[in-house]
């Protein structure tokens, strides 16, 4: 259960990034987390409402969109997107395969903000 | 009010991704190849990490290890009649171990005085895999006792392994463990991950498995 310290790390980073926006309000947060990231979404919103309490994110909504494993298949030449993680065999030819190509990834994607109108952003040429 | 989307594109885990990156530079330039031992609680890390050390010292390597655990420092002291010189991590209540402890706790060290250094992850099969230690290779335990569907349960972490080690081989038949289906079911979720089945009681796996510690070590080329 590392979800609130990964929580932590999104509220420090999105703090960070929104700092530049004076007077902005972070409404959306955006996260790409493959399906091997080893992280539970519901986890993830449990622990954001919490973590985000008296911050510039708090009242934001946590979007999670779960990124397939693709793998790279040797006999067919090209990435393939698994079905789920219970096999690491090519969907189309039934080879394993041994090339992780996505499926790791915990990141942020992007923030939305909302800004109050006739407020210069700071430290940023637009 | 003005909507505006920030396209951020941020590693959550980056600051233990680059310290990890830090680290693996170390261990090369130190040339000590890093072991991240991960399992269940219960396991037999310990006493499977115990006999490594024991076994390698006799053969005259030069070993260390670090040892994760959120209380206690029963398994340091456990480790440490070894020989070998042996630090206990507590992470107090925190799952995993992660880039930054590992740093800490190699102060003073000598690292290019080491062959081989072992770290003793926290028993959990889900967070740890998160977290990059630097580590030259990732061993994976699995006991006879947990059932043979445990790589399907855990396939994060189990595909992230380069080794699985299966302990306790000496209960598989009390446990009418599955032999077989334990190893379809490691292949299916890291084909091809060589697959060692131990016994620290009995001594079963050591050379093939001490053999394989060798080549990687020798592989890296020093």
């Amino acid at each position: 259960m590392h979800e609130l310290s990964i929580v932590s790390s999104i509220v420090d980073t999105v703090t960070e990034s929104a700092a530049v926006y004076p007077g902005a309000r972070v409404v959306e947060v955006r996260l790409r987390v493959g399906a091997l990231a080893s992280v539970v979404e519901d986890s993830l919103q449990f622990c954001y409402g919490i973590a985000t309490e008296g911050t510039a994110l708090e009242g934001s909504r946590l979007v999670v969109k779960v990124l397939p494993v693709v793998m790279h298949c040797v006999p067919c030449g090209e990435d393939v997107a698994l079905e789920g993680v219970q096999s690491f065999r090519c969907p189309k030819c039934g080879e394993p395969c041994f090339d992780l190509r996505q499926g790791r990834e915990l990141e942020i994607e992007a923030i939305e903000i909302e800004e109050a109108d006739g407020v210069e952003k700071a430290g940023v040429t637009a | 009010m003005t909507t505006r989307i920030v396209e951020l594109r941020r590693g959550i885990l980056k600051k233990n991704d680059e310290l990890a990156a830090g680290l693996r530079d170390r261990y090369a330039t130190a040339g000590v190849l890093v072991l991240n031992l991960v399992s269940s609680p219960g396991t037999g890390k310990t006493a499977f990490l115990e006999w490594t050390l024991i076994e390698l010292r006799k053969r005259g390597a030069r070993v260390a290890a670090l040892v994760g655990d959120l209380e206690t420092d029963n398994d340091a002291r456990r480790l440490a009649a070894s020989g070998a010189p042996v630090r206990q991590i507590n992470t107090h209540g925190i799952c995993h171990l992660d880039a930054e402890m590992i740093s800490k706790h190699l102060d003073g060290w000598e690292l290019g005085s080491l062959d081989y250094l072992f770290i003793e992850n926290v028993g959990n099969l889900v967070c740890p895999s998160s977290y990059d230690l630097g580590e030259g290779i990732r061993v994976v335990l699995l006991s006879v006792t947990e059932g043979e569907d445990k790589p399907l349960k855990y396939p994060a972490m189990f595909n992230s392994a380069d080794a699985a080690v299966i302990t306790k081989m000496d209960l598989a038949a009390p446990c009418a463990f599955d032999r077989w289906e334990a190893l379809k079911n490691i292949n299916e979720i890291r084909p091809g991950m060589r697959i060692f089945e131990t016994s620290a009681k009995t001594g079963a796996g050591i050379e093939e498995w001490l053999g394989y510690l060798e080549e990687k070590r020798v592989g890296r080329g020093h």
